[in-house]
């Protein structure tokens, strides 16, 4: 029998016949429409965020007009500022003007809230950027080379020290560097972080190294462990070992089959760590007084500036919901299974599983 | 079939001799195996789970599982000695001098990698000097050869884009692109449907003769080894029991262990007793200081115990470890067809049943009657919706509407609008024994829970009954006080039975509950089924074994794209099946040609 054409599997059935028209591909609908639900979780925090700084004990026009105007001054204030009308038109003025790019003014400097803002906001990403360029290469790396080298010594050891960075609060992670590398040991660095505002951050480089190093140690152990679990759990998958019973060298094996199938967990993993920096940015930028969006936002509220509070409430909730995105489009278009999918569905349990293999 | 030679140590192309892998403890998991295998002959390794027979598959390419190594032994392919090669040689003897074919094809591709850059990564590394058409020349041929499509748009599809079938035959090419001399083939069919079965093998052995290369063909499954062995090789507990050429294996098992997986398996042609191997194969920490199998042995002496029996020749080529092997053909006794059923009145009835998933329907205006007091089995392949079907009839179902009727009255879909009576009388038995069981609960906080929740007994009496269920499927009351891990995959699949029984159900709904399971622990759970059916227990079957459905039903259904296709008494319907599809099922079950 050397004929098989009578054998109904051996043949790839469906879709042979040519498809003319053109249809959308599944994940580019899905990506629409988890755009459109994202949209949706914004203007409701927006409605949170708005409702919590209403309740907040405080009256912006006594802020202005500090604690001795009278009543009569505060009243005209409080009609000019637009507080005398109903809550809901409030929150629509404030909402259609925030669209339009108009955050509105600082009751505090009474310049725009959009020129405040952006400054900080720009000096808390470059923070962020560079902390997630030296940690995400560097985990992998290290993440790889400590599973391939799995429960050997270095690995034993490595693993040690992970849980004891993560053991010690951030703070005190920021305090002692200072301790060691401005203050009392080696003095080469500036202890606090007076970057000149005209400047943007990443020209001050001398600044920037303590609290990124501060930052780096606070996630890198995190997205370490999580690429180190994901690494193992493809280097014990059943093709890897059948890629090895077929003679493919250990290091093909390495960047063809695990590190590709390791990549999904770990841009999941990224994404968690974004989040996690976004609230370890706040700590960092207190310990170095460093003139971030963290720093911002505490002294805003300490001052009862409500649109600059708000105003950074939501460029938050914003930033996770565009991380979430991003990261779950990465998981779509990198795994085959979801990218041909009609309708891809990234399991519920996904990101749970991965904060559990990452021990949070 | 051809007269079959043993091969001589000069014409052997594969040559194990005295073989022993251990674990890092020095506990054998296999020890002296010696084979042989001709260029163009299969060979066929046969045991149960825990026999090592996958161990011994991986080793013949220098490979054992992380804490195991092979102590001992020499593997010769064409000459070359594959456990003195290491690094660089043994990556390249693997896939080019033997190839290995493994077990689960949807498991074994890399979900990220293409079917093409599969097979192009393989002649990237052991053949460099191909140019890329060269390569594709290759792969057009050895996909033509296992019967696939060669085109851009097959390549470039992902391994979950194949069907079962497909994706093992990619497993195929993948073994026969590098020419190898040696083909390793670990149960290469067990995950897929019998007609996919039956096509996969016949590319496998038609392949073998082709190319002229010896295969190794591990498998749990006698009747596929039947139909593809050229010799076949018995393991128990690691150990070679008997080895024979394929015709004298099957016709006159000489070693105890063989008659009785020969007598423990179901025929698809007669309804014989299935005899079940009494007790389980030892762990191999527990193996005893004789022979192996002599605890289970009917025929074991005192001899037996005290040094383990050697291997000897009862006949030319027919070698048997055993102190008193058996002559003759097997004697398997015919099972009585029951009479006297034709009568039954209907218990449970389905009609114009549908069930979807997402949007694509599984069954559509579905009847179904169960008559009282038989076992009808519902027969189908995977996608044929017959685990849909048994999940609905339970109310588990989702998705599902119609309308059912059980005992003359109305029976809801949901489980949740059946009344408790309802619920307590149509029990249902999972697939997957080992998932079925809390691991939390003893055995008996399992079934108390349940006679408890039906019966509202106290403790003592609840305890009293449940060793009577336990009894029921021939365990011992001891059980009640064990977790279910530490129970063997046949003592949970009782405990499952127990539980349901526990109920004092009518209606028994078995979801392939013993397809997890080993031949002669199978056996065993089919003679309880019968058993059970004497005290007026009605049972729906479902399996995709022919065989066991002539071993264990009155009746059967044959279920085909949510269509019951067929129905009738189980002899009527295998002896002579009306439809063109169970003609198919029967003829693949049996390995015909396609």
């Amino acid at each position: 029998m050397t004929r098989l054409s009578a054998v109904a599997d051996a043949l790839p059935t469906g879709d042979a016949a040519p498809a003319w028209h053109f249809t959308l591909p599944g994940w580019l609908i899905w990506t629409g429409g988890r755009l459109l639900s994202g949209l949706t979780a914004i203007l409701f925090i927006s409605a949170v965020v708005f409702g919590a700084t209403q309740i907040l004990p405080s009256d912006p026009a006594r802020v202005i007009l500090g604690p001795d105007a009278p009543q009569a001054s505060i009243d005209t204030m409080r009609h000019q500022l637009g507080l005398d009308r109903p809550v809901a038109e409030q929150y629509g003025v404030w909402i259609a003007k925030s669209l339009k790019g108009d955050l509105g003014r600082s009751l505090d400097s009474d310049v725009p809230v959009s020129q405040i803002v952006s400054g900080r906001l720009a000096n808390s990403l470059t923070l962020m950027l560079i902390v997630l360029l030296v940690s995400v290469p560097l985990s992998f790396w290290a993440g790889i080379a400590l599973a391939l080298r799995r429960d050997r010594w270095i690995d034993r050891t490595a693993m040690s020290g992970l849980i004891f960075l993560k053991a010690v609060p951030n703070f005190i992670v920021g305090i002692g560097l200072i301790f060691l590398l401005a203050t009392s040991v080696f003095r080469i660095l500036p202890a606090v972080s007076l970057l000149e505002p005209g400047l943007p951050a990443i020209a001050q480089p001398r600044y920037l190294v303590l609290p990124v190093l501060t930052l780096i140690l606070m996630s890198f152990p995190f997205l370490l462990r999580l690429v180190r679990a994901a690494a193992i759990e493809t280097l014990e998958a059943e093709y890897v070992a059948a890629a090895r019973l077929r003679g493919v060298p250990e290091k093909r094996i390495i960047w063809r089959h695990v590190i590709p199938n390791a990549l999904v967990p770990a841009v999941q993993g990224i994404a968690l760590m974004a989040r996690i920096l976004l609230g370890g940015v706040l700590i960092v930028e207190v310990v170095f007084s460093f003139p971030g969006i963290g720093t911002a936002m505490n002294a805003a509220i300490e001052m009862r500036d409500l649109p600059v509070v708000q105003a950074i409430a939501l460029i938050l909730a914003l930033a996770v919901i565009l991380i979430n995105l991003a990261a779950d489009i990465a998981t779509v278009l990198l795994s085959p299974r979801l990218r041909t999918a009609r309708k891809p569905r990234i399991r519920p349990g996904t990101r749970a599983r991965i904060r559990q293999s990452a021990g949070l | 079939m051809n007269i079959v030679t043993f091969p001589s140590s000069a014409t052997a192309l594969l040559e194990v001799r005295d073989l022993h892998v251990h674990l890092a403890d020095g506990t054998p998991i296999v020890s002296g195996i010696s084979l042989s295998v001709a260029p163009g002959q299969i060979l066929g390794l046969v045991g149960e789970s825990g026999s090592g027979k996958s161990t011994i598959g991986s080793a013949l390419l220098g490979h054992v599982r992380p804490g195991a190594r092979i102590v001992n032994g020499s593997i010769l392919v064409e000459g070359v000695d594959v456990l003195s090669l290491s690094g660089k040689a043994l990556q390249q003897a693997r896939g080019k001098l033997i190839a290995h074919v493994p077990q689960d094809p949807a498991a074994t591709l890399n979900p990220m990698m293409r079917i093409g850059g599969h097979l192009h990564e393989l002649l990237e590394v052991h053949e460099p000097t191909l140019s890329k058409a060269e390569r594709g020349e290759r792969i057009a041929a050895v996909l033509s050869d296992v019967g696939l499509s060669a085109s851009n748009e097959f390549l470039h599809r992902f391994p979950h884009q194949l069907s079962g079938g497909q994706q093992q035959r990619i497993l195929l090419a993948l073994a026969f692109l590098l020419k190898p001399r040696l083909i390793v083939l670990d149960e290469p069919t067990t995950a897929l449907d019998v007609s996919t079965q039956a096509q996969v093998i016949q590319t496998i052995a038609s392949l073998c003769k082709m190319r002229q290369v010896a295969a190794v063909y591990v498998s749990h499954d006698l009747d596929i080894v039947r139909h593809l062995a050229d010799t076949v090789t018995v393991l128990y507990a690691g150990q070679i029991v008997e080895s024979a050429s394929r015709d004298t294996l099957f016709a006159a098992p000489a070693h105890p262990y063989s008659r009785g997986l020969l007598a423990a398996a179901p025929d698809i042609f007669t309804r014989h007793q299935l005899a079940p191997i009494p007790g389980q194969a030892p762990a191999p920490a527990d193996r005893p200081m004789g022979c192996s199998f002599g605890p289970r042995c009917a025929s074991a002496t005192p001899a037996c115990a005290a040094a383990p029996p050697p291997a000897k020749d009862v006949a030319p080529l027919h070698r048997v470890a055993c102190f008193h092997p058996s002559s003759g053909p097997l004697v398997r006794p015919e099972a009585q067809v029951r009479s006297g059923l034709s009568a039954s009145p209907i218990l449970l009835e389905v009609n114009d049943l549908s069930a979807s998933y997402g949007d694509a329907p599984i069954f559509t205006g579905l009847r179904l009657a169960l008559p009282s007091g038989r076992c009808s089995a519902l027969v189908g392949e995977s996608g044929s919706g017959k685990t849909t079907l048994a999940r609905a009839l339970a109310g588990l179902g989702q998705h599902v509407e119609g309308s059912m009727r059980f005992d003359g009255g109305p029976l809801p879909i949901d489980n949740w609008q059946r009344s408790m009576e309802q619920r307590r009388r149509i029990q249902y038995i999972f697939q997957n024994p080992y998932r079925a069981l809390n691991p939390r609960r003893t055995i008996g906080q399992t079934l108390t829970a349940v006679i408890r929740h039906f019966f509202g007994l106290g403790p003592k009496d609840a305890e009293r009954r449940a060793a009577a269920v336990l009894q029921r499927v021939a365990l011992p009351s001891g059980h009640l006080h064990r977790y279910p891990r530490d129970l063997s995959g046949g003592e949970r699949q009782r405990v499952a039975i127990a539980r349901a029984l526990a109920c004092e159900p009518d209606v028994l709904i078995c979801d392939e509950i013993t397809s997890a399971l080993d031949v002669s622990v199978q056996a065993a759970i089919l003679d309880l089924l019968r058993s059970l059916q004497g005290d007026g227990l009605t049972v729906l079957f479902v399996t995709h074994d022919l065989a066991v459905v002539r071993a264990i039903a009155d009746n059967v259904l044959v279920l085909r794209h949510g269509r019951i296709i067929e129905q009738g008494e189980v002899d009527d319907v295998l002896d002579a099946p009306k439809e063109n599809y169970t003609r198919q099922l029967m003829a693949s079950s049996r390995h015909d040609a396609a």
